[in-house]
């Protein structure tokens, strides 16, 4: 008796975790290949993912209402492209207005004559040349700033990239309407308040608020993320709880 | 091959370009006229003209004598050129070499077209048809040389063609002046009694020398086809291009696009046998109502990829419109260079070759769709000033001369012009305490700089900048920079430059 009811919890676990397995696998998610968990750095905030594993091949949706979010954005956008660019292969980034400064993309271990820009006047065009880029097999990361898309539109994209495998990041800046995408993921990034180093004065590491809005199959979150020596690291919930009570008292 | 040439003459070149213009003068007499030497001097007289006696060269004030209607139009001097050329570029579509002759004809050389029309006599029989039905009086006669082709058009009165080696018969009974030569040695065969080219030909070469020159024996030589006889070409021809005559004109995109595959299947399978690849095409689209069209397409990297190349022309298949139809299609490669035979990484050695040309590609499909100058590549500079920090780079093979700076910081996002703000500051060369920047207040809690940034006096001149890293009450850091030295009662003096991440 007690054996048996020891073993059918598990059983029935097994079962529901294997089915769950299967259903990633039909909806296109593989397994994770051995050593590559982990390899963008984002410890927690890869485990709301579906098999733990940060998604590449596919589109994300990075949400920024202000110039602030869109520059740590920016940031937080250029550690994950250092990853993508390990390989070899160029980036593109495809714009309107476009601000980045290239330059600043060095910090975070992206090179930036391997990255390619295109400024257009339209989103039309932001769209086409975003349709033709992820087609390709052979870059890196394909990068566009849009402030609308339809589902539709997104959903051109999405196809696109089922072919290629190539991993696109929308970056909507001043957004008039979050609509649903076909977008595997929606970020949103928001810059902290930054911790001195020591007994150091100045402004100390840059320091982000990543929310996951949405994930398909993942569990969204909020977590605290910095950019330390050329990597993420994620800040425990314990010194947000000192943060707030300074912040009170002060 | 044996050469053939097709000389073409308009008799009343600038005559009938101006009844087309006017069609009211179709039905009276007038000339051209331009003042020479005081005078006014006819330079060209219509057919109805030319009846009542008026000829080239006479005074106006003498024509006018003899026809009291005859209408008197101001000469436009180059305008028998511009024509000669403009209907040496529609004769294109019969051959590609073709010269245009001053003052008043056109020479085609025909060497292997004639077959593609049904023989010499449709050929010459197509071409001078169609200029007769456009309105211009035209003649026309082929001949092995340039020299016999010219003399018969102008003064044949058998048969406009001659066949190959035809040429002394063909000659031998036309006046002098028919082998283009200079009026001094006219006027002397003249005075000698030579009315027709007969009467000479038979003489020793030295005879003809010692009285006529040189020139003359060249000019004899040439219509015979004993000397070479230099064109010069209205186009060149490109050493890459590929024709294709079509027997029905196209109208169609399908049609287009077939026939856009076949010209890139032939000059591609070339430039592959040669090692070379295309950078710049050109499709010249000849419509049958006398109008070209032209499509060009450009790559960044030489390529024989006809796949590749169809498509950079599939974006531009919509600006070509057919009217009633294109009857030749012809594609240049006006710049080709060699292919690199391995097919070498772009960036880095571990990338994988395959997928650079593929980046190639796509850069040259969007390049041809929305215009090279939106595609830039960044490559690091020896300068501290942010502006000038960083240098356009339009080619994708160039490499960085010097690194990038990673020790001083700099930002996510730079706006393309700093803004002025409104700031707080307590003490001289400190940052700011708060800061307004669109109506909106920020407290500066952390802060580093300055930074000075000076310019660069051999370029410009101007205040230097002393740049500050900030970050406010909410965690937002920012780039800003004060300019010029600091004084109190100076406003406006601080500006925004960038956000950091």
């Amino acid at each position: 008796m007690y054996i048996e009811s020891t073993l059918m919890p598990d059983t029935k676990k097994d079962i529901i975790n294997r089915l769950r397995k299967d259903i990633l696998l039909w909806e296109g998610f593989k397994p994770p290949q051995a050593g590559n968990a982990g390899a963008f750095g984002l410890g927690p905030v890869e485990a709301a993912f579906p098999n733990g594993v940060f998604p590449t091949g596919t589109i994300h949706e990075m949400v920024c209402p202000t110039l602030e979010q869109a520059a740590a954005t920016g940031g937080f956008m250029a550690g994950l492209l250092a990853s993508l660019m390990q390989q070899g292969g160029a980036c593109l980034w495809i714009g309107l207005s476009r601000k980045l400064f290239p330059p600043s993309l060095m910090a975070f271990g992206v090179e930036p004559d391997r990255m390619i820009f295109v400024d257009l006047q339209r989103e039309k065009d932001v769209l086409w040349a975003m349709e033709e880029a992820l087609k390709c097999e052979g870059l890196a990361a394909v990068i566009a700033e849009l402030r609308e898309i339809s589902f539709a539109q997104s959903r051109r994209l999405q196809l696109a990239v089922e072919n290629s495998r190539v991993t696109g990041f929308l970056l909507r800046n001043d957004p008039r309407k979050v609509g649903t995408t076909t977008c595997v993921a929606r970020w949103q990034i928001t810059p902290l308040p930054s911790e001195p180093e020591g007994d150091l004065p100045g402004v100390g590491f840059p320091r982000w608020q990543v929310e996951l809005l949405k994930v398909r199959n993942g569990n969204p979150g909020s977590w605290k993320l910095e950019w330390t020596d050329g990597r993420f690291v994620a800040i425990e919930e314990k010194i947000d709880v000192n943060e707030l009570q300074e912040r009170k008292a002060g | 091959m044996k050469k053939r040439f097709v000389s073409i003459w308009f008799r009343h070149l600038t005559t009938d370009w101006l009844t087309l213009r006017r069609p009211e003068l179709r039905e009276m007499p007038f000339v051209f006229a331009a003042p020479v030497r005081g005078r006014i001097v006819i330079t060209a007289a219509n057919v109805l003209a030319e009846v009542q006696g008026i000829t080239t060269g006479m005074a106006a004030a003498d024509a006018k004598a003899i026809v009291p209607s005859l209408e008197v139009v101001d000469d436009i001097p180059g305008q028998a050129a511009k024509l000669l050329k403009a209907l040496g570029e529609w004769c294109i579509r019969y051959t590609p070499l073709i010269a245009v002759g001053m003052p008043d004809g056109l020479i085609l050389d025909v060497s292997g077209c004639a077959h593609l029309w049904g023989g010499e006599q449709a050929y010459l029989g197509a071409i001078i048809k169609i200029l007769r039905s456009k309105g211009y009086d035209a003649r026309g006669a082929m001949a092995d040389t340039i020299g016999t082709a010219w003399a018969v058009a102008r003064f044949g009165r058998l048969k406009p063609i001659i066949e190959p080696g035809g040429q002394t018969d063909a000659l031998l009974s036309l006046p002098p002046v028919a082998l283009r030569l200079e009026p001094l040695i006219l006027e002397r065969l003249q005075k000698l009694g030579f009315y027709t080219i007969k009467s000479f030909i038979g003489m020793a070469r030295s005879v003809l020398r010692r009285r006529f020159g040189q020139g003359f024996l060249l000019r004899l030589d040439q219509a015979l086809g004993n000397e070479e006889e230099p064109l010069q070409l209205l186009q060149a021809v490109e050493p890459y291009h590929e024709r294709l005559p079509c027997l029905e004109p196209i109208r169609t995109v399908t049609g287009i696009e077939i026939a856009i595959k076949r010209l890139l299947e032939n000059l591609c399978k070339r430039l592959q046998g040669q090692g070379k690849g295309l950078r710049i095409a050109v499709l010249k689209c000849y419509r049958v109502d006398g109008q070209l069209v032209e499509v060009s397409i450009g790559t960044n990297r030489a390529s024989y990829h006809i796949g590749h190349l169809f498509k950079l022309f599939e974006l531009k298949i919509a600006s070509i419109e057919p009217a009633l139809g294109i009857e030749l299609f012809v594609l240049e490669a006006p710049k080709v260079e060699d292919v690199d035979p391995v097919q070498e990484a772009l960036w880095s050695p571990e990338g994988c070759g395959l997928a650079d040309g593929c980046l190639a590609e796509l850069l040259d499909r969007l390049a041809n769709k929305i215009g090279g100058g939106s595609i830039h590549r960044y490559l690091p500079q020896e300068h501290y000033w942010p502006e000038r920090s960083i240098r356009l780079s339009r080619s994708l093979q160039e490499k960085r001369a010097t690194a990038w700076r990673t020790d001083r910081p700099r930002p996510s996002l730079l706006l393309p012009r700093p803004e002025p703000i409104e700031v707080t500051a307590l003490i001289p060369d400190y940052p700011p305490m708060l800061f307004i920047y669109k109506n909106k207040v920020h407290q500066v809690k952390k802060a580093d700089g300055p930074e000075r940034i000076e310019r660069e006096w051999w370029l410009e001149t101007g205040e230097h900048r002393d740049y500050y890293y900030v970050e406010d009450q909410h965690g937002s850091r920012y780039w800003l920079f004060r300019s010029g030295h600091y004084s109190g009662d100076h406003s406006g003096q601080w500006f925004i430059h960038g956000f950091f991440a």
